[in-house]
C-alpha cells in the first residue's frame, strides 16, 4: 500500500512540474501578446503564481522544507509588484 | 497514506493551475481572463500547499503551508481588484458579447468617485444608455 502510493507520488511529481511548465508556456504567449498593459500584469501575475506551484513540487520531491520559505517570499513579491503594476495602469505614473 | 493524499492534491492543483493559463489564452476580454486566473489559480496553489502539508506532516511545515495559503486567499482578489479597478477607469474595452455592465455611468471619471443611483438601481437585459449619462463627459 505504501509502496504503490510511493510509486504514484512519484509519478505524480514528474507530471505536476510539467503541467506548470506548460501553464507558464502558454501564460508567456498572453504576456507576449496581450493587447493591453493589464492582460500582461495579469499574465506575470499567474507565471508567478505557477512558479509558486513549481516550488512547492520541488518542497516535496526534494524532501526539505526550505523551499516552502523561499515560495513565502515568492508569493510577497509578486503581490507588491501587482500593486505598483495597477497603481501605474490608474495614474499613469509611478509615485 | 500520506503519499496518495500528496499525490491526489498536487495533481488537482497543477491541473487547476494550469486551466487558469489556458483561460488566460482563451478568454476574450480582460475581466474574464482574470477571472480564470484569479480563481482557477488560487484552488490550485491552495491544493499544491495543502499537498506539501500532508506530505511532510510536522507541525512547522503545515503552519507555513497554510500561511501561504492564506496569504494567497487575501492577496489574490485584491490585486485582481485593483487592476479590474484601474483597467476600467482607463477604458479597457470589454468583450463585445457582454449583457450587464453595472458601473457604466456609475463612476466620475475625474475623481474615480463611485456615486450611487437615484433611482431604481439597475436596468437588466443589453446595454443601453441612460439617460443623463451623456451630458458628464
Amino acid at each position: 500500500m505504501t509502496a504503490s502510493g510511493e510509486a504514484v507520488l512519484s509519478v505524480v511529481l514528474q507530471l505536476a512540474p510539467a503541467l506548470l511548465i506548460a501553464g507558464i508556456l502558454v501564460s508567456f504567449v498572453r504576456l507576449v501578446r496581450g493587447p493591453s498593459l493589464s492582460d500582461r500584469v495579469v499574465a506575470l501575475d499567474l507565471i508567478a503564481t505557477l512558479a509558486v506551484g513549481i516550488i512547492s513540487a520541488q518542497t516535496v520531491e526534494r524532501n526539505d522544507d526550505v523551499f516552502l520559505s523561499l515560495a513565502a517570499a515568492v508569493a510577497l513579491t509578486t503581490f507588491l509588484g501587482t500593486v505598483a503594476f495597477a497603481r501605474y495602469v490608474e495614474k499613469g505614473r509611478l509615485e | 497514506m500520506n503519499a496518495w493524499i500528496t499525490s491526489v492534491l498536487m495533481l488537482a492543483g497543477a491541473l487547476f493551475m494550469f486551466l487558469a493559463a489556458v483561460g488566460i489564452l482563451r478568454l476574450p476580454d480582460l475581466f474574464t481572463r482574470m477571472q480564470a486566473t484569479t480563481k482557477a489559480g488560487t484552488l490550485g496553489i491552495g491544493c499544491m500547499l495543502l499537498g506539501v502539508a500532508a506530505n511532510f506532516g510536522t507541525l512547522s511545515v503545515t503552519t507555513r503551508a497554510v500561511l501561504v495559503i492564506l496569504f494567497f486567499f487575501l492577496t489574490a482578489p485584491v490585486a485582481a481588484h485593483m487592476i479590474a479597478r484601474a483597467s476600467y477607469f482607463v477604458g479597457l474595452p470589454l468583450y463585445h458579447g457582454t449583457v450587464l455592465d453595472e458601473l457604466r455611468g456609475r463612476y466620475d471619471p475625474q475623481t474615480h468617485v463611485l456615486e450611487s443611483p437615484a433611482g431604481p438601481a439597475v436596468e437588466e437585459g443589453p446595454r443601453e444608455p441612460e439617460p443623463g449619462e451623456t451630458e458628464e463627459s
